[in-house]
């Protein structure tokens, strides 16, 4: 806050008197502060700005910007959200719920991806790419032609298969009479078997009785990570900087020993590898042709690239709104440095 | 026992170094064959010094007590930045969950937000938009209450049938606190609410927003604002500085790193309120708007991450109970798969919406168990079988479930989580 709203906020409080139940406190909000934030859009269409898209141009958006975890055409990668397909799926066992088979308003898509996507550069959208990329969404789910012109004028008449799939919650009348009755206490049952083991499945981390856990717990303090290649002039404190930044690049790379592709490339030995040559990676377009080019993962390259990746790979499928602070870049290089292949 | 502490945290270290003694842990009772070295021996502890006052200016637990953790169970999502990971209910006891210990849930990651960079804003239906700082917040008439927050998501893996084996997985999503700062009448009466204004749309300062819609009704009734969990400030993984608190409603309604609170006359179906915590029937349909946690109990202990480890006699069997609707009454415990049920011992009589501690003293033989507890509350509502709540929903749910949890004691002591007819 700048100090000239400092000062028309102690003249406007000294100017006011409080009113009886009131206290006083805070200050008023201004119209440009409350335009920033109040950006949720409702079912009728109240909050979407003025703007358009169609599924053509949403498609190079959602290529660009989407389909590195939700797929190239909205099918989902691994265990990141499916956003098409599974119709007729919601009174089946494991029913797949997308926006086209389960959610009811096209309004909370314009809002969601407007808001919160995409993921780790939420709020970078401009309006229209938005009403695109919903348009390609729509078109994915075979809801609507690839020409259909999506836009603030008729978003909120669009109705989705499963709007009328909803209702109250009826626990009170459904289940409530039910689970209220006198609990039995003697003679509840004739017999009892067991139906089901979860050892059956085996989905649970760690053995129970394995002294896994606390070696866990105590590794930090003796040694963190797996063998690391460390040159004798990096500071143990600058990768130790950096394995915690790495942490927001974990959700797409993974690296060091038994590291696999997941949205993002493998990392080991990536310093001052060519760019886009890693095996078993699919690369985007921009990407490959920049490695073609010669690019090198050099110190300078990674600093710009990780400050702002779009600035040195234009259409890179890293959605990654980029690190600011210098020193963030310098760890999480001496961190990445410290793995070779 | 043994000179090495550190074996004693583990389960076959502890096993081993029974073994190591002979019979000195087999029962209480027992008479000692040999003097126990422990005692007749001068230890170390007991001659030379600890540590200092200036050594942790703020404490960590003990090294002994390093396995109990949060956990995370990697299946379930697809990175950890949108994740859960589990409370170690197991391993605690009494009712309220340490900062450090409760389990998460982020959207987009856990954001560090200073107090001084920290803004609400209150705007919609109000006569005045207002802007507070944290300082602010500080000087509005404060209060202090203790609730629980599950995740309703809780207990859903156990949906189709067994699959967790620990009551931190299958019940770890819950924790208890008791949270001072200011409720929501307090602060939406300062902005003048108006009469068309029954709805609050609510969302936090990270990229998730996780915005969601809150009745004006529920908002006004019992809803604050924290910011001191057990009298010191929120962690940044539950919220820092300033989180919503929903006393006996699911958890997603707790938005963490609150910046804004809209005074609406509809709810915005928000994708948290829509696409998910929504819950999906056997025919298809799914019911909306399901925000009351119903009431539910689990014993902590003995469970698949806590055998039994001494031998025949005293047990104390633990665990926790909780109801979105009000306050425990009662939780009934069975050693036999719900067969016969006694009465539990209740720590402390049961608050509204915070999580209660109950206790059966047993004695045990060596006998196979399957363990279950139930729980009643103050609205007559009994902890339901998974069968009945299937009856009612069908499979495909995923939200909700507070069926009765079923552990299956072996003559070894070990558990395992089952499902009984």
């Amino acid at each position: 806050m700048s100090k000239f709203l400092n000062l028309a906020l102690a003249a406007s409080l000294l100017a006011t008197p409080a009113m009886a139940d009131k206290l006083g406190l805070g200050r008023a909000a201004l119209p440009e502060e409350v335009a920033a934030w109040d950006k949720d859009v409702r079912p009728d269409g109240k909050g979407l700005p003025v703007g358009s898209g169609d599924a053509l141009v949403g498609e190079e958006i959602f290529a660009d910007q989407c389909a590195s975890c939700h797929g190239d055409f909205a099918e989902g990668i691994d265990n990141w959200p499916k956003l098409a397909g599974g119709m007729n799926t919601l009174d089946r066992k494991d029913p797949l719920k997308t926006v086209g088979s389960y959610w009811p308003h096209v309004s909370t898509v314009w809002d969601y991806v407007n808001r919160s996507m995409p993921f780790g550069a939420a709020q970078t959208l401009a309006p229209d790419d938005v009403y695109a990329i919903v348009a390609y969404i729509l078109y994915s789910n075979d809801l609507i032609e690839d020409d259909f012109v999506l836009s603030h004028e008729n978003l909120a008449d669009f109705e989705l298969p499963n709007a009328g799939g909803f209702f109250l919650d009826d626990r009170e009348t459904t289940e409530y009479p039910q689970f209220s009755a006198p609990a039995c206490m003697e003679n509840c049952k004739e017999s009892v078997e067991i139906t089901m083991h979860a050892t059956v499945l085996d989905v649970t981390p760690n053995d129970l009785t394995d002294d896994a856990p606390v070696e866990e717990a105590e590794a930090p303090a003796q040694a963190p990570a797996p063998e690391p290649v460390v040159e004798a002039t990096v500071d143990p404190a600058l990768i130790a900087a950096g394995e915690k930044v790495f942490k927001k690049c974990a959700a797409c790379h993974q690296v060091g020993e038994g590291a696999k592709h997941r949205v993002g490339p493998t990392l080991n030995g990536m310093i001052n590898r060519t760019a886009g040559t890693v095996d078993g990676f699919k690369y985007s377009d921009s990407m490959l042709e920049a490695g073609a080019g010669g690019m090198i993962w050099d110190d300078a390259t990674l600093h710009a690239y990780l400050e702002k990746p779009r600035d040195v790979v234009p259409k890179t499928k890293m959605s990654f709104a980029g690190l600011k602070k210098s020193e963030d870049r310098d760890a999480v290089i001496a961190y990445l440095a410290s793995f070779g292949e | 026992m043994t000179n090495e502490p550190t074996n004693g945290t583990t389960r076959r270290g502890f096993l081993a170094a029974s073994a190591a003694t002979g019979t000195a842990f087999v029962a209480g009772g027992a008479a000692a064959q040999i003097p126990d070295p422990l005692i007749t021996e001068v230890q170390e502890w007991a001659s030379g010094l600890g540590l200092g006052v200036d050594d942790a200016p703020y404490g960590m637990p003990i090294r002994f007590e390093g396995d109990v953790v949060r956990r995370n169970v990697e299946w379930l999502t697809a990175d950890v930045i949108s994740s859960i990971n589990f409370t170690p209910i197991h391993a605690l006891d009494g009712t309220i969950t340490p900062q450090g210990c409760a389990f998460e849930r982020h959207h987009s990651g856990a954001i560090e937000l200073a107090k001084e960079d920290y803004r609400l804003m209150i705007n919609g239906l109000v006569e005045t938009p207002l802007i507070f700082t944290y300082e602010d917040l500080e000087r509005f008439p404060r209060v202090t209450r203790t609730c629980f927050l599950e995740c309703a998501a809780n207990s859903g893996m156990e949906w189709a049938g067994a699959q967790l084996n620990g009551s931190q997985f299958t019940h770890g999503m819950i924790h208890n606190m008791e949270y001072t700062g200011v409720t929501l009448r307090t602060l939406l009466d300062e902005a003048g609410i108006k009469p068309e204004g029954n709805w609050l749309y609510v969302e936090g300062a990270d990229a998730s927003s996780n915005g969601r819609s809150i009745p004006m009704e529920k908002a006004l009734d019992d809803c604050m604002i924290a910011f001191k969990a057990n009298g010191e400030a929120l962690r940044m993984e539950h919220g820092y500085p300033v989180r919503l608190v929903v006393p006996g409603w699911e958890g997603n309604l707790w938005v963490k790193w609150l910046r804004r609170m809209e005074v609406t006359d509809a709810p915005v179906e928000s994708r948290e309120e829509t696409s998910k915590y929504t819950d999906t029937m056997e025919n298809g349909t799914s019911r909306k708007w399901t925000w009351v946690m119903d009431a539910k109990s689990v014993i902590t202990a003995p469970s698949p991450q806590m055998p039994i480890k001494h031998g025949h006699g005293p047990l104390v069997i633990t665990g926790l109970a909780w109801s979105g609707r009000g306050a425990v009454t009662g939780v009934d415990v069975s050693v036999d798969g719900g067969k016969t049920w006694a009465k539990a011992r209740l720590a402390a009589p049961g608050q509204e919406m915070a999580l209660t501690r109950f206790y059966f003293d047993y004695n045990w033989q060596g006998e196979e168990m399957l363990l279950q507890s139930r729980v009643t509350d103050s609205t007559g509502y009994v902890q339901p079988t998974k069968a009945q709540l299937r009856e009612v929903r069908g499979l495909n749910s995923v939200y909700h479930n507070n069926a009765i949890q079923t552990w299956w004691v072996k003559t070894n002591g070990e558990a395992e989580n089952v499902e009984v007819s």
